[in-house]
């Protein structure tokens, strides 16, 4: 079906990708991330980030509002656990058919304005969802305590299957498989790949050709031909499905969704993942996403008392002077050390971490640098 | 059978009469050049046609059907394609994507989610946007970004994209500006291989050897009102054009 219309180079690349995520345990072992909980999170987040790239990387339509339809998606899930089964497939399904309708809402109106605009208006529609999920939908969102399964859930399509979870409160699972563990991540792994190939096909795609264009020259593109703002909300909505598709396997992994999940701070994170990864490039937003939630995960364990440790070669004086400027930059105070890694990754690699491979890649076949290599265009204000 | 009819087009901008009373026939399958001083109204006229702008009162209408109150993308899959004064193209795009953008427009419509398929590289578009490059002579750089290129090469790019389009009615603003005296002579005879294949075109342009060498009609625009209309001989010896072009020294 495929086999004539995707090339060689692209059928390798998903390949890599495949074999990559698959052997994820084994590959991240060595740097201490070979877990699942973890490599659920990578996985999860990753394809947060694949859709938001769809948006962001393709259109240049900066969203700050992506955290809105994680959380949507994620008490899609829960209430499909509760109504319907404990089985993820109906979970996500529906988690990704809700975030996609939310989204097709908000970029209604969104994407009635561009630039710092459509930023401003995405910001403000996901700090409305998050305080209304705190107020007043709290019968549906269980308000601050997060939605949580309860040993009476009716479960409908479980019991009509005579599924009896007895006495304990249940967790997901894949016809017996439990959706904990690696098992949990392999579910999810599953769905990054094929959240990558879909976007893969996108980008190779004269659809994505047009979202490019949207970026490149909206004006242009009017005076082609071509209504721009359709092909603008289309790929808001694909982003959504995707978040909204995250949200699901949060809940699939972890069975209860809380309001924090859609706070700006959450936004703003996957703008991180993908800028840092490399916006617009197709890998990098997957890397992004990981190394945010590698260093996050590192950093945030560190405590003082780990950190004497590491000093304690020094004299007494200057190991208590060490250890306090670093304890600012780890626990509670990582996102420090965030904010300085992603300073560092915009003023010196604007492409993100994917053109510092370009750059690699090219050092070692001795060409001279192309800036056009690996598909890397330089940030554009955003559209 | 006129083309393109504009009436009585009125347009301000705060206490500024920028086209007054506008009236132009443009006859199908020629060549119309407008020509004025600095400030006459010509691009003004031009984003009136395109939808960029809305007159105030008066009518276009292209092939009978009313322009006035179309988005610019309805009225360029009417068959109106445009080259800009200053180069609207994707500069972060290769050339020749920036050609087979415009193509994919052509053949999809207004929007189309076309998201499965990839684009093929050595399909019939591909293959139609390549020899595009090659008439404007940028096929050797088909890969490179647009955004590097000159501003001359910019201009022919342009031209490329809409030329793919094959469209009915081609506006051309300032088509030859920055260009080489060789690019611009290359520039007019791919003109007129286009006026040949029978599109209508209307070019503005100070450069009068490119007027000269390609109208079948000008049309003198000065104060935004239309002062002389004629064949391109008897408008060198207006004295009203030569009026408004402070003696016509370079007329």
């Amino acid at each position: 079906m495929f086999a004539n219309t995707i090339s060689k180079k692209d059928l390798a690349l998903l390949a890599v990708f495949t074999a990559a995520v698959l052997a994820g345990p084994i590959i991240l072992k060595p740097i201490g991330a070979g877990y699942p909980d973890l490599l659920q999170k990578f996985a999860i987040y990753g394809i947060f980030a694949l859709g938001f790239n769809i948006l962001f990387g393709l259109t240049g339509y900066l969203s700050f509002g992506h955290a809105a339809f994680l959380g949507v998606g994620s008490y899609t899930a829960v209430w499909t656990f509760k109504l319907l089964s404990m089985n993820p497939i109906p979970a996500i399904i529906l988690a990704t058919i809700a975030g996609g309708l939310f989204s097709a809402l908000i970029g209604f109106i969104s994407l009635r304005r561009s630039g710092i605009y459509f930023s401003i208006l995405t910001l403000a529609f996901a700090q409305m969802s998050y305080n209304l999920a705190y107020s007043v939908l709290t019968p549906i969102t269980n308000g601050e305590t997060g939605l949580q399964l309860t040993q009476s859930d009716p479960r409908a399509l479980d019991v009509a299957f005579g599924r009896d979870y007895g006495a304990v409160l249940p967790v997901s699972d894949l016809f017996g498989m439990e959706m904990q563990g690696y098992p949990g991540f392999y579910f999810c792994a599953v769905m990054l790949i094929v959240c990558f190939f879909i976007s893969m096909r996108i980008y190779r795609s004269p659809f994505g050709m047009m979202l490019r264009a949207v970026k490149s020259n909206q004006n242009r593109l009017n005076f082609t031909g071509v209504h721009t703002r359709p092909y603008a909300l289309t790929a808001f909505i694909i982003s959504g499905m995707y978040a909204g598709l995250a949200g699901g396997l949060l809940a699939v992994t972890d069975p209860l969704a809380g309001a924090e999940r859609m706070q700006w701070t959450a936004s703003g994170e996957v703008v991180l993942m993908t800028i840092l990864g490399g916006a617009g490039t197709l890998l990098g937003p997957v890397i992004g996403a990981g190394a945010i939630k590698y260093f996050e995960n590192i950093f945030s364990a560190f405590n003082d008392g780990i950190l004497m440790k590491i000093f304690s070669f020094l004299p007494e004086v200057l190991q208590h002077l060490a250890v306090s400027i670093s304890s600012l930059f780890v626990g509670e105070g990582w996102h420090l050390t965030l904010g300085a890694l992603f300073m560092v990754i915009v003023i010196f690699l604007p492409g993100g971490l994917m053109e510092g491979v370009t750059r690699l890649s090219n050092l070692f076949r001795k060409q001279p640098p192309d800036d056009r290599a690996g598909g890397t265009p330089h940030p554009a204000p955003a559209e | 059978m006129s083309a393109l009819s504009v009436k009585n087009v009125n347009k301000r901008f705060g206490g500024l009469k920028a086209l007054d009373n506008v009236n132009l026939e443009i006859d199908g399958g020629t060549v119309h050049a407008i020509i004025g001083p600095n400030g006459a109204g010509k691009s003004t006229l031009l984003n009136c046609f395109i939808g960029r702008l809305e007159p105030d009162t008066g009518s276009v209408t292209f092939n009978g059907q009313s322009l006035l109150g179309m988005a610019p993308h309805e009225i360029n899959q009417a068959g109106v394609s445009r080259v800009f004064q200053t180069p609207e193209i994707f500069g972060d795009l290769s050339l020749i994507d920036n050609v087979m953008i415009p193509s994919f427009a052509r053949r999809d419509g207004a929007f189309k989610i076309n998201a499965w398929t990839p684009v093929r590289r050595n399909g019939p578009m591909a293959e139609k946007a390549m020899s595009m490059l090659e008439d404007v002579g940028l096929a050797a750089k088909a890969d490179e970004t647009a955004g590097h290129l000159s501003r001359g090469d910019k201009r022919r790019l342009e031209l490329a994209m809409c030329l793919v389009q094959d469209p009915k009615l081609l506006l051309l603003d300032e088509p030859t500006a920055g260009m080489a005296r060789a690019d611009t002579n290359n520039t007019i005879d791919l003109m007129k291989t286009i006026a040949q294949r029978g599109v209508t075109m209307v070019v503005i342009e100070h450069d009068m050897h490119v007027v000269f060498s390609l109208a079948e009609k000008i049309s003198v625009l000065a104060q935004g009102t239309v002062i002389a209309e004629d064949t391109p001989a008897n408008i060198k010896g207006n004295p009203k054009v030569q009026e408004a072009y402070l003696g016509g020294a370079h007329l």
